[in-house]
This record gives structure tokens, C-alpha cells and sequence, in this order.
């Protein structure tokens, strides 16, 4: 914010600048017409003021020409504002291959975030520039938005399902989080920052706040203190129920005969709904764990059946670093969210 | 000039609609369309009273980055019913019910409107809702904003949901039944010889709103019903936890909500084609294109609901969808600004109030249209929805737009409703005020909420105070301009000029009877032999020059 009154925020996402020069081609438009009718208007307001009280002017027929003409500029300039909208739209919501996930819960009033190596972080998140993150977001209650205007982007936070944005930071610095959809008594105040480091320095930052193990090292132990082992297998490799190593992508066979991509709301689908869509060959024996595992919880969960798929670098077996119940102050909200 | 036929009584009578019946009976059950239009320009005005006095507290409070004057939970409410009051209660019945309802059945040469208990029904209906509406805001209030987003509404708010959206569930029967009211009416009661494409451009945009009104309202009723059901019964609509779909209920909001900003607005650029035609004593220029660009945005205004939930997740494709929609919606808008400038040309323009706000209208509306590109726009609506642009935006369309149109209407008319004349010196001071009060309010917004200032936000970042304290000063002089024809038009109806039968000296069917008009609006039925804004004989008419031969007369 450089000059004393700013016309755009700061600029620090690989997309802000595509959004910012959309902006311009918008105002520039905006402008031009909106001078141009101004002043054509006054013009025509004080060259055809009325001079005499009765005078009468010859009425003038309407013109199919002019009509014509401005129905089709207009719709044309409206095209190229809307053919370049979609573009950059298509890059804002496309999510990209190998992104660092970050998984993002929203409550009233407060932004809970976890990093794929395990650590928290509350109404605060550090990324390194150059790479891209991705969100994985959900609600605890109402609808929130995750918004960074220095990235130029922003998504609804939903509950009952996962949203995801992303973006690329290429400057470092601190910049707000705001949410951005009314969330009851202190919307005002769920705000955060997003702090923007170097790498070497977020490296520094992420070694120095280790978590309490990854969040798929921490699914794997709800997987087994949920029961989860006992049908689908110490490792997820099935029994009475599913397999779910490697299943993470793929496509899945139903009971009735559809097929169904396995991805994060199939699966969060399937353990708070698990009858809903039944894999084919198995029976509608799963409970249900709606009410019995959080939001931060489904999360971990998602994040081990994911790791379970191969490929992956959150491995469960990188879990739990040594120094995970340390790096946390003592007492910190973390523990208290629920 | 060619003269002008008059349908006054054959003898001078002093009996008017207005004093024809004493006591306060003769005004609770009328059932002329004139009185109606008076008891709702007096409820009307109650609510925008209310709701101004909101608008009022929310400036205050964000003048400082702190939340200092009200508490956060207070703010919450005040916005939300801000928001509830003004479009429910002011902006949606504004023009149609005043305006509309004295003069659709006068210039189309009617004795009433088709169904006058109908008429007077609605009124009712409109006092209910609105009375309820009062009894939940006194009782706790409601601050779910006026969007009533669920799950926050269902399951998470404490405050009077239910009672609030009983208020704009019982108020929608009321739109429903004036449009009704106004599509039978303009079918079926024309004076002989008021053929369609003789029709005043008011009349053409109320038909196009009262086919939003009758089609869209409904929809909003469902909503508000389903709402209820959830948050009382808890049954599971909307909310996760109970099932449902909370981006669901933003589907059907707007698919009413978004319509009804057309409701607003349509009817204005019905008044602001009378003012632009009767005050530069000039034709439409091309009044076709205008009247059928009322049709196609009350059409294609029910097809541009998504461009809401562009940032909800919605599928990109259906983004896309919904983004073409809107940018071609903004044509017949365009359509519009074009010929009312064009219908200047070569003209004779007189500077009375009510042009001033014809004026001010277009320059708003443009401006306001324009920065809608900007929300329909996929990749910046991403940046810019929920922060204050939107507001900036909106108020533009709505207030900008709307209301001045409204106010425009109300001075232009103000000698047949009442059969007295306005102070024209403190008209064109109040007009002026309010124009730089509004400008100077909302143009700092649009910056702001670039900058990424959310909207609904009781405490701000300071850096964002300078458009705060801009927009508050702005505030300050807007609602100073309305209280000037507050006080003026309640003053003249006791100390203003007598108006004439034809003050303007126009050719519209209504000023051809007295000011204020008899019961039965006309002593004779008229026969209409003229084209809508005839200032001059056919013959006269003239073709551009420069566009020769392809000109064709509409």
C-alpha cells in the first residue's frame, strides 16, 4: 500500500495480477462509458435547454440502425469481459497436480488449519512462496468463506462437504484471511493472517512446530480406535467390508450397478452415510459415525485412507515426529476446540 | 402544440377523490385505486423512516475501525434489518403500489383498477406482514441478514427467524395480488382507441414487473415456508446436520431475489421514460425497443440466479453458464440508457425537479449497471463478492436507481396526487443534495471493497477507515437531502400552489382531468386518438438526416 489512498490491495499470488488486469479492463470500460453518457448528456441538457415556454421540437422516429448498432457493441464488449472472466476463473478453480494440502475447518469464530506434516495452527497459516497449496475445507456449523484479497481468490467454506481452492504466493509478507460470509455474532472478528515465508525460512518454521504426528498418522489411530480395523482390515486391505488400500482416486463398483469415484465426499459419505451408496458384494452392515467423529477427525481420517492409495508422500509411517507433543504451548486452543 | 383534449366534468366541481368521502372509514375501506396508492404512500414511507434510521446506525458505527458504538451482536441486526425493511417493506412496493396504483388505471384511460377489493386486500395483507415484521424487531430482532443463509438461520441464530419470515411470507401475498391487479387491468381495461404500442412506457415496465411479481414471489414464499419447517420441526432441508443442503436454499432465495431487484428497478425506468419523454417534450426514441427491454429483463432476469454462488462451490461449468446469462441481461439495460439519451437529442429540455432525478437516474444506473459487468465477470466476481463492492454496487441499482426514480416520480405526479404544487427552488435544492450526498457515500465503497473490506463486518482493518469516514459524511448529507422533501411535500399539502388540471402542459391521459382527479378518475371515457408522448402532429415528425432512407418510424 504505497500511495496514500491504495486502488488495489497488495498483489501477492500468481493470480492477482491476472485478476487485477481484468479489473482494469473493466474499470477502463466502465469509465469510458460512463464519461461518455455523462457527456453527452450534459451536452444535450444545455445545447436543447428549453429557450421559449411553448416551443414544441419536431419529434424524431426511432432508427432500427442505431438500435442495432447498440445492441450488438455493447454485447460484444460484454463477451470479451466474459471470455476472459472464464479463463482466469478456470485457473482460480481448477485444482492443481501436486499441491501442498493444507486442511482448513472453519467454526464460529475461528480458522483451525492443519498441515499435511502435522502441524496446527489457528487463525493463521505459514506457506512458503513458489508453491502452490491447495485447501481442503469443511465446516464445523455454518457457512464460512476463506478469503484472501492479496490472492485475489476466495472459497465457501460448506458443512457437510469439502470445498478447495488454491494458490501459488509469490511474495512474502503477512496478508489477511478474512472470512467473507456472514457466520452470526463475530463474523467481524474471524479474521487471520496468511504469513508468506521463504522457503529456507518456512522450513526453519516447520521443523521448529512439529505437530502432534501427520494427520494420516493420526487417522490410522482413530482407524483403529474407531473399530474401522475390525471390517476393512489392519491396513485397510478389506474383510467384511470394502478393501481401502489403493482405493483413493480410482473408480468403485456400487450394489446398484454405477460406478462411483472414490474421492473426498464419497468418503466422507461414506462413514457419516455409510448405506447410502453401498460398494457392490457388500452388506449394509457399517454404523454410522455421524455425531461420533469430528470434522478435524474426518479430515485425519480422509487423510489415511488417502495415504493408503499409493503415491502419496503423507505416508502414516513418517508420522508422529518426536517432538510432537512439545511443540505445541501448553494450553494452547488446539485442545479445546471441540 | 397541438391542443389538448380535456375530460372535466361539463359544470367546475370541487368534489375529488380526496374529499369526496370524510372520516377515517372512507379511507380504511375504499376501494378506489387513488386512496389505496395514498394509504400505502403513507406505510411505505413509515418503513423507509424505519429503515433509514438502520442505515443511519450502521454509518455511525463504521466510522471508527472499532466496533465501539454497538455491540457486535446489536450491529448484526441492524444490517440485517436494514436490509429486511428496506426491500421487503420500501423498494418492492415502492413505485408499483403508489405510483403504480394511482396511475396505471389513469393512463390507460380506466375508471379502477380491475379488482379494486383485490387492490385494497393487498394493502391489508402488505400491513400485516409488515406488522408482524415490526413485532419481531421489537421483540428481539432477527440477524441473520436479509439473505437468511442457512444453516445459520435454521439451526445456529437465537433471534425471531420465524416471526421475521412470517412477515415477508404474509407481505409477498401482497405483491402477488398487485400484480395480479395490474396484468388483468392493463389486458382488459384500456380506454378505446390505447392500443398496446400506445401505451406509456410506465405501463409497459409495471407489466413486465408484475410478471416478475407474480411468477417469482411464490418461490420466496416456498423458501421462507421450507426455512421454518426446518428451524421449528426440524426437518431437514437445508441443514447438514439434518440432512439437507444448505447451498440449496441460496438456489431458491435467489432464484426470487434476484428478479426482485428487477421489481425494483423496472418500474423506475418506467417513471424515468416519463420524465426523460414528457420534460424534453420529445417521443422515445425508439419506444419499442424500450418497452419490449422490460420483457426480456423480466425474462431473462429469472435465468441469472447462479451468478450468487459463483464462490459457493457450484460447478465451474454452471458458473459459466450463469455468468453469459447476466452479461447478456445487461443488453436491454444498455438498450435503454442508449435511447433515453438519444430521445435528448434535438429536444427541449426543461430543468423542474423531476427531470433532475430523470437525469441523475441514467448517470446512476450506468454506473451502477456497469460495475455489474464487474460481479458477473467470473474471475473478479471471485475477488469482489461479499465485500463491500457489492454493497456499493447494489445501492447504486437500488437506491441510484430505484429511489431516485421513485422520488423523481413522486414530485412529477405530486401536483395530480395531491392538486398542489411542491416548491420547485427546495425540489432541485433537495435533488442536488442528494445526488452528491449519494454519490459521496457510495463511490468510496467500490474502492474499498477492492481493497477486499468484507461486507456485514462491525469492526474493520484500519487501513480501510478513509472510505468509512467518506461513506459516513457522504450518509449524512443524503439523509439531510431527504428530509427536504419530507417536510416540503407534507407542507404543500396545506400551503402549496393550487396545481392546474395540466401543470406540465403534457399529452398523457392522466393530465387531462383535474388535480386532484374525481373518484371515477374521468367524466367521460376517453377515446384515445394520439401516439404516447404526441407533443406534436404525426406529419412533423422528423428523420434524422444523416441516417436518411434506412429510418423507419416505430
Amino acid at each position: 500500500m504505497q500511495s496514500w489512498i491504495p486502488l488495489v490491495p497488495d498483489s501477492a499470488s500468481t493470480l492477482s495480477w491476472k485478476v487485477d488486469a481484468l479489473y482494469f479492463y473493466l474499470s477502463g470500460v466502465t469509465l469510458f462509458f460512463s464519461l461518455l453518457i455523462s457527456a453527452v448528456l450534459i451536452f444535450f441538457v444545455i445545447r436543447y435547454r428549453r429557450r421559449t415556454p411553448y416551443e414544441i421540437p419536431r419529434p424524431i422516429a426511432g432508427s432500427h440502425k442505431l438500435e442495432t448498432l447498440w445492441t450488438i457493441i455493447p454485447f460484444v464488449i460484454a463477451m470479451t469481459m466474459f471470455g476472459w472472466g472464464a479463463q482466469v476463473y478456470f485457473q482460480q478453480y481448477k485444482p492443481p497436480a501436486n499441491a501442498i494440502e493444507v486442511y482448513v475447518v472453519g467454526k464460529q469464530w475461528m480458522w483451525k488449519l492443519q498441515h499435511a506434516t502435522g502441524q496446527r495452527e489457528i487463525n493463521q497459516l505459514h506457506i512458503p512462496v513458489g508453491r502452490k497449496i491447495k485447501l481442503i475445507m469443511t465446516s464445523e456449523d455454518v457457512i464460512h468463506d476463506f478469503f484472501v484479497p492479496a490472492f485475489r481468490t476466495k472459497m465457501d467454506v460448506v458443512p457437510g462437504k469439502y470445498t478447495t481452492m488454491w494458490f501459488e504466493a509469490t511474495t512474502p509478507g503477512t496478508y489477511h484471511l478474512f472470512c467473507a460470509e456472514y457466520c452470526g455474532m463475530n463474523h467481524s472478528g474471524m479474521t487471520g493472517s496468511i504469513i508468506v515465508m521463504e522457503p529456507r525460512e518456512f522450513d526453519n518454521w516447520l521443523s521448529g512446530n512439529a505437530g502432534s504426528g501427520t494427520p494420516a498418522s493420526q487417522g490410522q489411530q482413530l482407524f483403529q480406535s474407531l473399530g474401522c480395523a475390525s471390517c476393512h482390515g489392519q491396513n485397510g486391505e478389506g474383510g467384511r467390508g470394502p478393501t481401502l488400500a489403493g482405493i483413493y482416486g480410482q473408480k468403485t463398483q456400487l450394489q446398484t450397478g454405477e460406478s462411483v469415484s472414490v474421492d473426498d465426499s464419497y468418503v466422507r459419505e461414506s462413514i457419516l452415510n455409510p448405506q447410502a451408496k453401498l460398494v457392490a458384494g457388500f452388506g449394509a452392515i457399517m454404523p454410522t459415525f455421524q455425531g461420533q467423529v469430528s470434522e478435524d477427525q474426518l479430515l485425519q481420517l480422509l487423510a489415511y485412507i488417502k495415504s493408503l492409495a499409493g503415491g502419496q508422500t503423507q505416508a502414516p509411517a513418517t508420522a508422529g515426529t518426536p517432538a510432537a507433543t512439545n511443540a505445541r504451548p501448553a494450553g494452547s486452543p488446539t485442545q479445546n476446540l471441540k | 402544440m397541438r391542443p389538448i383534449e380535456y375530460y372535466e366534468p361539463p359544470i367546475p366541481s370541487k368534489v375529488n377523490y380526496i374529499n369526496a368521502q370524510y372520516g377515517l372509514k372512507s379511507w380504511l375501506l375504499t376501494k378506489d385505486h387513488k386512496r389505496i396508492a395514498l394509504l400505502y404512500l403513507g406505510s411505505i414511507t413509515f418503513f423507509f423512516f424505519i429503515g433509514g434510521i438502520y442505515a443511519l446506525m450502521i454509518r455511525l458505527e463504521l466510522l471508527t475501525p472499532q466496533g465501539d458504538f454497538l455491540q457486535s451482536a446489536t450491529y448484526n441486526k441492524v444490517f440485517t434489518q436494514h436490509g429486511i425493511i428496506m426491500i421487503f417493506f420500501f423498494l418492492i412496493p415502492s413505485i408499483p403500489a403508489t405510483l403504480g396504483n394511482f396511475l396505471v388505471p389513469m393512463m390507460i384511460g380506466a375508471k379502477d383498477l380491475a379488482f379494486p377489493r383485490i387492490n385494497l386486500l393487498s394493502w391489508y395483507i402488505y400491513l400485516l406482514g409488515g406488522v408482524i415484521t415490526i413485532y419481531a424487531l421489537l421483540a428481539g430482532g432477527v440477524d441473520t441478514g436479509w439473505t437468511f443463509y442457512t444453516p445459520f438461520s435454521t439451526t445456529f441464530s437465537n433471534s425471531y427467524v420465524v416471526a421475521t419470515g412470517l412477515g415477508i411470507f404474509i407481505n409477498g401475498f401482497s405483491s402477488i395480488l398487485t400484480g395480479l391487479n395490474f396484468i388483468v387491468t392493463i389486458h382488459t381495461m384500456r380506454a378505446p382507441g390505447m392500443t398496446w404500442f400506445r401505451l406509456p412506457l410506465f405501463i409497459w415496465s409495471h407489466y413486465a414487473t408484475s410478471l416478475i411479481m407474480i411468477l417469482g414471489t411464490p418461490v420466496i414464499a416456498i423458501t421462507v415456508l421450507l426455512l421454518a419447517f426446518e428451524r421449528v420441526a426440524r426437518v431437514g432441508i437445508f441443514d447438514p446436520a439434518l440432512g439437507g443442503d444448505p447451498i440449496l436454499f441460496q438456489h431458491l432465495f435467489w432464484f426470487y431475489s434476484h428478479p426482485a431487484v428487477y421489481i425494483m428497478v423496472l418500474p423506475s425506468m418506467g417513471v424515468v421514460s416519463e420524465l426523460i419523454a414528457n420534460f424534453s417534450r420529445k417521443n422515445i426514441f425508439g419506444y419499442s425497443f424500450v418497452a419490449f427491454s422490460s420483457l426480456a429483463i423480466a425474462v431473462f432476469g429469472f435465468l441469472v440466479w447462479g451468478h450468487h454462488l459463483f464462490v459457493t462451490s457450484q460447478s465451474v461449468y454452471a458458473g459459466m453458464i450463469f455468468s453469459f446469462l447476466s452479461f447478456a441481461v445487461a443488453i436491454p439495460s444498455a438498450i435503454k440508457v442508449f435511447n433515453w439519451t438519444a430521445t435528448l437529442y434535438k429536444s427541449s429540455i426543461s430543468y423542474d425537479t423531476p427531470m433532475l432525478y430523470g437525469l441523475g437516474f441514467i448517470g446512476l444506473f450506468t454506473v451502477g449497471g456497469m460495475t455489474g459487468l464487474f460481479l458477473a465477470s467470473l474471475a473478479v466476481d471471485v475477488h469482489l463478492s461479499d465485500t463491500y463492492f457489492v454493497v456499493a454496487h447494489f445501492h447504486y441499482i437500488m437506491v441510484g436507481g430505484a429511489l431516485m426514480g421513485y422520488l423523481g416520480g413522486l414530485h412529477y405526479w405530486w401536483p395530480k396526487i395531491s392538486g398542489r404544487m411542491y416548491p420547485e427552488g427546495w425540489g432541485r435544492f433537495s435533488a442536488l443534495v442528494i445526488f452528491v450526498g449519494f454519490n459521496l457515500t457510495f463511490l468510496p465503497q467500490f474502492v474499498a471493497g477492492y481493497l477486499g473490506m468484507p461486507r456485514r463486518y462491525h469492526a474493520y482493518p484500519p487501513e480501510f477507515q478513509v472510505f468509512n469516514v467518506l461513506s459516513t459524511a457522504g450518509a449524512s448529507i443524503l439523509g439531510f437531502g431527504m428530509l427536504i422533501p419530507a417536510i416540503y411535500f407534507v407542507w404543500s399539502m396545506r400551503y402549496g400552489k393550487r396545481a392546474e388540471a395540466n401543470p406540465w402542459h403534457l399529452p398523457g391521459l392522466e393530465w387531462r382531468t383535474p388535480s386532484p382527479p374525481p373518484t371515477e378518475n374521468f367524466a367521460v371515457t376517453p377515446i384515445v386518438t394520439w401516439e404516447a408522448y404526441e407533443f406534436a402532429p404525426p406529419e412533423e415528425t422528423q428523420v434524422v438526416g444523416k441516417f436518411g432512407p434506412e429510418l423507419e418510424q416505430i
